[in-house]
């Protein structure tokens, strides 16, 4: 199945400021029981965004209508904690395209990857820049661009260089997920497999 | 240049690597749970795939799965469909699963290595972070996503970039009521949740080799929570011992043949690491956590750290972390209130754990205000837990012995830490919520547990010592 393509991201965002958001805020466990992929997006940071009696908490940034956009900027360990592949889909499914952060738990960096969601990581000062300029002026608008590998303040030209592995960039940016890679090399994994038989 | 442990088995599973991208890595063992798994079926169902090579895919449902009243089928309904979901899924791809009442059945990181589908030298992945558990028998073994699950099942390959490698040397002797999970809490308090991160660890020292199984496994559990992709531990005698004569483990000259490898998979002397720790073990005390990270664990005996002494820009996090615990910064943790006690988990849910919690507390008494659930790995946990007696144990000193699963370690069944609450808990994770929404979980070892079990708060273990 192919992901969405990706190339180049204008938009506002929504500002996270805390560290080690874990995959349980992103989406807590008692959501997990689902058997499709669809529809995560209503749980999005559940316990954050609603009370006990299922009222959106107004404090919680995905409640506040000052904060738009596909976009979401974190504080330092995002995704850390449990694999759940459904922090990735409730993201998506809530319409971010690109998480920022400076600095991306491993499984979490590789699921989002895997659902055309691009992490950006950037230096802390420029994440501290960044939160300082949205809390200031909420309509800061941001430009991701894939190719040149930029993350671009559009309100002031601020711009910071992202990595991203070549593989990885040339996926998103065509659309081609892993799987379809490995089914296309079936023939050097069974090579592979007789190679490791015989020694 | 020598090599390390982590590259002998890395190395010898790439396929082929893509330019300027991740490795193409072999898989010799994929563990699947009900929870991480349907998507992936559904997924290649849609593409009309078949599962390549299904005999080295074994499943159990364990995190949904409740604690009591395993004979009857699940009352949650979502729960029970997921569950029935894997027993589907697996028979239609020809896949082995150990269902609810099947003796091997039980969290999938318990049932690997009792069954011997744990071994050195292999790749092991699963849907779930704490597959690191696994690198406790020198095995390459870490937690993938969904999409991973389904690569995995279609072509038996994943695509992962290397990660670096780190050394964590524990030495001397650990002082008395210092255990394992006291080594895994000390090490994440000193790097934090996330100064692992982009690593795979190796866990070496006399400390670490002079732990069973059941320890290493408890050390190797955690990994990830320091952000670790994994950890390892050099298998020994210790290890070679534990997996003879297991059911899936090699028989014969298949065992002469494996144990002659096996000894090859150390990290070479002249090996060089990208990072390199150190830890006197006599320096650990009992450790127990008071914030919403694994990072944040003190000494039993110490205190919480004032406002003054957490950096700037964390005090934010800090501060969320307290009003969450209803804690207050510079308190000790000793004679904290606790309402909770679990001992469980694929972190402290081995019988070797079962029987320090029930030695510990072998002729005492429960605290009235506690409640207590003890909730083994697995089904075989259970059954030695009663051929050892550790159940009466437990009965005449108020407590009782549940059924195997996941259980409060995430709350998916019915077993949460009601809201406001204070559990100690031998899990591995306390995220806001993770115990059920609003719960304040303390992790701790058995020890800990137990002792917090007896006196309603947070005890120092080595006061009943």
């Amino acid at each position: 199945m192919a992901i969405e393509k990706f190339s180049i991201l204008k938009s506002r965002c929504v500002p996270l400021p805390v560290e080690n958001v874990d995959t349980d805020q992103i989406i807590p466990a008692r959501f997990l029981k689902a058997t499709t992929r669809e529809g995560f997006g209503e749980n999005l940071f559940r316990d954050w965004r609603y009370n006990k009696q299922n009222q959106p908490v107004k404090e919680f940034v995905l409640n506040n209508p000052r904060y738009q956009g596909n976009i979401l900027v974190a504080g330092k360990n995002f995704g850390s904690g449990s694999s759940r592949e459904h922090a990735a889909w409730a993201i998506v499914d809530y319409g971010f395209r690109v998480v920022v952060s400076s600095f991306f738990a491993d499984i979490f960096k590789n699921n989002a990857l895997n659902n055309g969601l691009l992490p950006v990581q950037i230096s802390a000062s420029f994440l501290a820049g960044l939160f300082k300029a949205v809390d200031e002026n909420p309509d800061t608008e941001l430009e991701v661009d894939l190719e040149k590998q930029t993350l671009t303040m559009l309100t002031t030209g601020e711009l910071e260089k992202f990595e991203i592995n070549e593989y990885k960039k040339e996926c998103l940016m065509k659309g081609y997920d892993d799987i379809g890679y490995l089914l296309s090399i079936k023939d050097k994994i069974e090579k592979f497999e007789m190679e490791r038989h015989h020694s | 240049m020598g090599q390390t442990l982590f590259d002998k088995i890395w190395d010898s599973h790439v396929v082929t690597k893509v330019d300027g991208g991740p490795s193409v890595l072999y898989i010799d063992r994929h563990l699947v749970h009900e929870v991480t798994s349907p998507q992936a079926f559904a997924s290649l169902d849609r593409r009309g795939i078949k599962v390549f090579r299904p005999e080295k895919t074994v499943a159990t449902p364990d995190h949904n799965v409740p604690t009591v009243n395993q004979d009857k089928p699940i009352q949650d309904q979502l729960s029970r469909m997921q569950v029935n979901k894997l027993a589907e899924n697996t028979e239609r791809h020809g896949i082995r699963h150990y269902g609810l009442n099947h003796p091997y059945q039980g969290i999938v990181h318990v049932i690997g290595p009792e069954l011997g589908l744990t071994q050195p030298g292999m790749t092991i992945v699963c849907g779930d972070s704490h597959t690191s558990t696994h690198g406790a028998f020198g095995s390459v073994a870490f937690g993938i996503g969904t999409s991973e699950v389904e690569m995995v099942l279609a072509t038996q390959c994943i695509m992962q970039p290397k990660p670096k490698t780190m050394r964590i040397s524990i030495n001397g002797e650990l002082k008395k009521g210092v255990i394992a999970k006291d080594i895994i809490l000390f090490i994440i308090s000193k790097i934090s949740a996330s100064g692992g991160t982009g690593y795979f660890v190796e866990y070496a020292g006399s400390a670490i080799r002079n732990l069973s199984m059941e320890g290493r496994m408890t050390v190797c559990n955690m990994s990830i929570e320091m952000g670790a992709r994994g950890g390892m531990i050099a298998p020994d005698e210790t290890t070679f011992s534990y997996i003879k004569g297991r059911d899936f483990a090699p028989k014969g000259t298949e065992w002469d043949e494996k144990l002659k490898y096996w000894k090859t998979l150390y990290s070479d002397k002249n090996a060089v690491f990208d990072m390199e720790l150190e830890y006197d073990a006599a320096g650990i005390e009992p450790m127990i956590t008071y914030g919403t990270n694994p990072g944040m664990g003190v000494p039993v005996t110490g205190k919480i750290p004032t406002m003054e002494s957490v950096e700037e820009s964390s005090r934010n996090s800090f501060t969320k972390s307290m009003k969450y615990m209803g804690f207050e910064p510079g308190t000790p943790m000793i004679g904290k209130e606790v309402n909770y006690v679990f001992v469980g988990s694929c972190t402290n849910g081995r019988i070797e754990d079962l029987r320090i919690f029930a030695n510990y507390v072998r002729g005492k008494k429960k605290a009235d205000n506690i409640v207590a659930w003890i909730v083994p790995g697995s089904r075989q946990v259970e059954k030695q837990a009663k051929e050892e007696g550790i159940d009466k144990i437990l009965q005449e000193a108020g407590f009782e012995l549940r059924q195997p699963g996941c259980s409060a370690c995430l709350a998916m069944n019915d077993d949460k830490i009601p809201e406001g609450l204070y559990a100690v808990s031998t899990t591995n994770r306390n995220f806001e919520g993770r115990q059920g929404p609003g719960s304040r979980t303390m992790l701790a070892s058995p020890l800990t547990a137990a002792a917090a079990a007896l006196t309603g708060k947070v005890t120092d273990p080595r006061y009943f010592l």
